[in-house]
């Protein structure tokens, strides 16, 4: 068991791909000579070569085609956004391309493709640097979308990511890359749609994911000083949900708050809201409440851009209006 | 499928060798057709004419209400993707855009299933998933039919540096419109593709109208589009479409340098669709006089008047690669017309692996 960053996760996960499958190769804005915006792919164009480390021009939507054109050629790229709002340029070669390929070809063609992109607010980057835009494609079918909250997950679900046949969003909260966490040297993987307990309690069920499970650590802490015992939830995985360990700890503590980092209009938790009164409802003691980011784009200044970012003092708010805990 | 003329018993034709002489006893617009057996001067021909008789076919079953969404037809521009994909062979790929049929069908994609599939049927290419607008065949590289205008270049670019990547001396051709050159995804492809230096050949179907809007009315500077490529350190050469030899001869030469790791690059070929640019398109925009202009040039006409008045095949020949397509075209649609409906339990397939 070694402690590592949260990038050194990301980057031994892609390493073993590298030097295990040679069909596997990165491009992405940046990520070869410069050594990557977060500094995930530092040093890999000298070990693995131009050719599998590949630089490519400010042209997101044309190198994230590539790569799909690539993978249904038989290759296994991952392409580095170099945020996830720049996925926005490209959003109609991972939706209209990637995600509806293998259905509308009737099963032909296969995506295998990984993209990888920094995401969230909280380090003061502003409007067009901040948001959360895996929630938007995890609505989208056809394709994958996961976003760690910690490195042992991190590594864990890019092997699977490796793995898949699909196309797959992996998103990484950008105020972790420098956060720690423990990984076993043994080999493990994490499955796609499977979310993790993170603690377990009695009386709340906490949900969130990514950057928000930070939130959530300090809520449980205080929570738990004052005596009351929350379950807290890490999705990891946004799609496929894994509804079934949150139905399961519904009915266990009959109580949900559910919190985004990204805004809360039409966000994850508005979906995982309505999925789980509409099926756990007889569990339910009081409404599923919503903790999230305010509907206003992200400012640049760090009081207004804290003022928007859900704090733990917001959760207990929330928590003690609909709950009285 | 075949990289050379196959003959009706299935044997490959003798060789398509180019011969310069042969090319320059020829006249009045024959050039080149000396540089191919007869079998494959017929194959070209039967495939225009099963492409013109197919796309007949389904503006007919259109109007009937057997095929439903968008249609659009190919008629006019046979021999631009005839003469582009005769020099293929099985490892190459085919990209193109949501004008796909004629595509489809030189490409040898099976005709009934290619019908079925814009029946929505069951036994459709697709499972009658994609409709008009996204035939696919993986077995035979065929990789779409793409229906957001300029969304299929990079799909093209990736499928070729695949192909680079993989040490093989297969290529890519990525067919598109004139309308799709106003995109950016035109530039940062013809960019990527000249940086990455992979085995794509881009084919410009320049039917001048994008839709309803002719080229001109939002295009700067020159109207041709050859010469855009210049800035990227791309070849290129303009053709006309209308002529199925002309495109052919261009082909050849460009799959060649591209084998030989001269890629990528670029074909503008001048052509025109004599209907509406779906069967909805009322043709405001433009009046008779035009289309009728180019139909004097129609390819499935002029081409095999061509070959008969230089003695390059016979009438009777012709005539019977008539009759055969047109049986061909009657058996795709009883094909189609007798296949099942999609299962309702196969809505839930192949959204992931």
């Amino acid at each position: 068991m070694a402690v590592i960053l949260f990038r050194e996760a990301i980057k031994r996960g892609l390493a073993e791909a590298l030097d295990s499958n040679p069909n596997v190769f990165i491009m992405g804005e940046d990520i070869g000579e410069y050594g990557g915006a977060y500094a995930v792919t530092d040093g890999f164009l000298a070990k693995y070569g131009e050719d599998r480390i590949i630089d490519t021009p400010i042209s997101e939507a044309a190198f994230v085609g590539a790569g799909i054109g690539a993978a249904a050629g038989g290759l296994r790229p991952v392409v580095e956004l170099m945020s996830i709002s720049f996925a926005l340029v490209a959003f109609d070669q991972i939706v209209n391309m990637a995600s509806n390929l293998r259905y509308m070809s009737g099963g032909q063609i296969e995506v295998p493709l990984v993209l990888r992109a920094p995401t969230g607010a909280g380090v003061q980057l502003g409007a067009t640097h901040s948001q959360s835009f895996e929630t938007w494609l995890a609505e989208v079918p056809g394709m994958s979308c996961v976003c760690p909250s910690n490195p042992y997950d991190a590594l864990g679900l890019m092997r699977t990511a490796l793995k898949s046949k699909n196309p797959i969003m992996f998103a990484e909260p950008a105020l972790l890359y420098g956060t720690r966490g423990e990984v076993p040297d043994e080999y493990y993987e994490i499955p796609l749609g499977s979310a993790n307990v993170q603690r377990e309690g009695d009386d709340v069920t906490l949900i969130s994911y990514g950057a928000g499970m930070r939130v959530l650590g300090k809520v449980a802490d205080d929570l738990s000083a004052n005596g009351v015992s929350a379950e807290v939830i890490d999705l990891r995985s946004l799609s496929p949900i894994d509804y079934d360990t949150l139905l399961t700890s519904l009915e266990k503590t009959n109580r949900v708050l559910a919190l985004d980092t990204a805004r809360r209009t039409g966000g994850m938790m508005a979906e995982i809201a309505a999925e789980l009164q509409e099926r756990g409802s007889e569990w339910l003691d009081g409404p599923i409440v919503r903790v999230g980011a305010e509907d206003v784009p992200w400012p640049y200044s760090r009081n207004l851009e804290q003022e928007s970012y859900p704090q733990p003092a917001d959760v207990l708010t929330a928590l003690k209006k609909h709950f009285n805990i | 499928m075949a990289s050379q003329a196959k003959t009706k018993s299935g044997k490959p034709a003798k060789s398509a060798k180019r011969s310069a002489a042969a090319s320059k006893s020829l006249e009045n617009g024959a050039t080149g057709a000396g540089s191919y057996s007869q079998d494959e001067l017929l194959e070209m021909f039967r495939q225009m004419c099963l492409i013109r008789q197919f796309e007949i076919a389904c503006g007919e079953h259109y109007a009937k209400g057997n095929i439903r969404g968008f249609l659009h037809l190919y008629i006019g521009q046979e021999a631009t993707g005839v003469g582009a994909l005769r020099p293929l062979t099985d490892q190459d790929y085919v990209v193109t855009h949501y004008r796909d049929h004629g595509h489809a069908i030189s490409r040898g994609l099976d005709v009934n299933r290619s019908m079925a599939e814009l029946f929505g049927r069951k036994t459709g290419l697709s499972k009658g998933k994609g409709g008009s607008m996204h035939l696919f065949d993986a077995a035979k590289r065929f990789m779409g039919g793409h229906a957001i205008v300029g969304g299929q270049f990079p799909l093209a670019l990736g499928l070729a540096f695949s192909q680079k990547y993989q040490k093989t001396d297969g290529v890519t051709v990525c067919f598109f419109g004139d309308g799709s050159t106003n995109q950016g995804l035109y530039h940062e492809t013809l960019n990527l593709a000249a940086v990455w230096k992979v085995p794509m050949l881009f084919v410009l179907e320049n039917n001048g109208y994008g839709m309803g809007t002719a080229v001109e009315r939002v295009r700067a500077g020159s109207p041709d589009f050859y010469t855009d490529v210049d800035r990227y350190g791309i070849d290129a050469v303009e053709v006309d479409g209308m002529d199925v030899l002309a495109v052919r001869e261009a082909a050849d030469i460009a799959i060649a340098k591209l084998r030989a790791g001269e890629g990528p690059l670029f074909i503008e070929a001048k052509t025109f669709r004599y209907v509406g640019h779906s069967y909805a398109d009322g043709q405001k925009y433009r009046d008779q006089h035009e289309v009728d202009e180019w139909r004097r040039r129609d390819p499935v006409e002029a081409y095999p008047q061509m070959l008969i008045d230089h003695k390059l095949v016979s009438k009777k020949q012709i005539d019977q690669v008539k009759a055969d397509v047109d049986a061909q075209v009657a058996a795709a649609v009883k094909f189609a017309e007798e296949s099942p409906e999609p299962d309702p339990e196969e809505l839930f397939d192949d959204v992931m692996a």
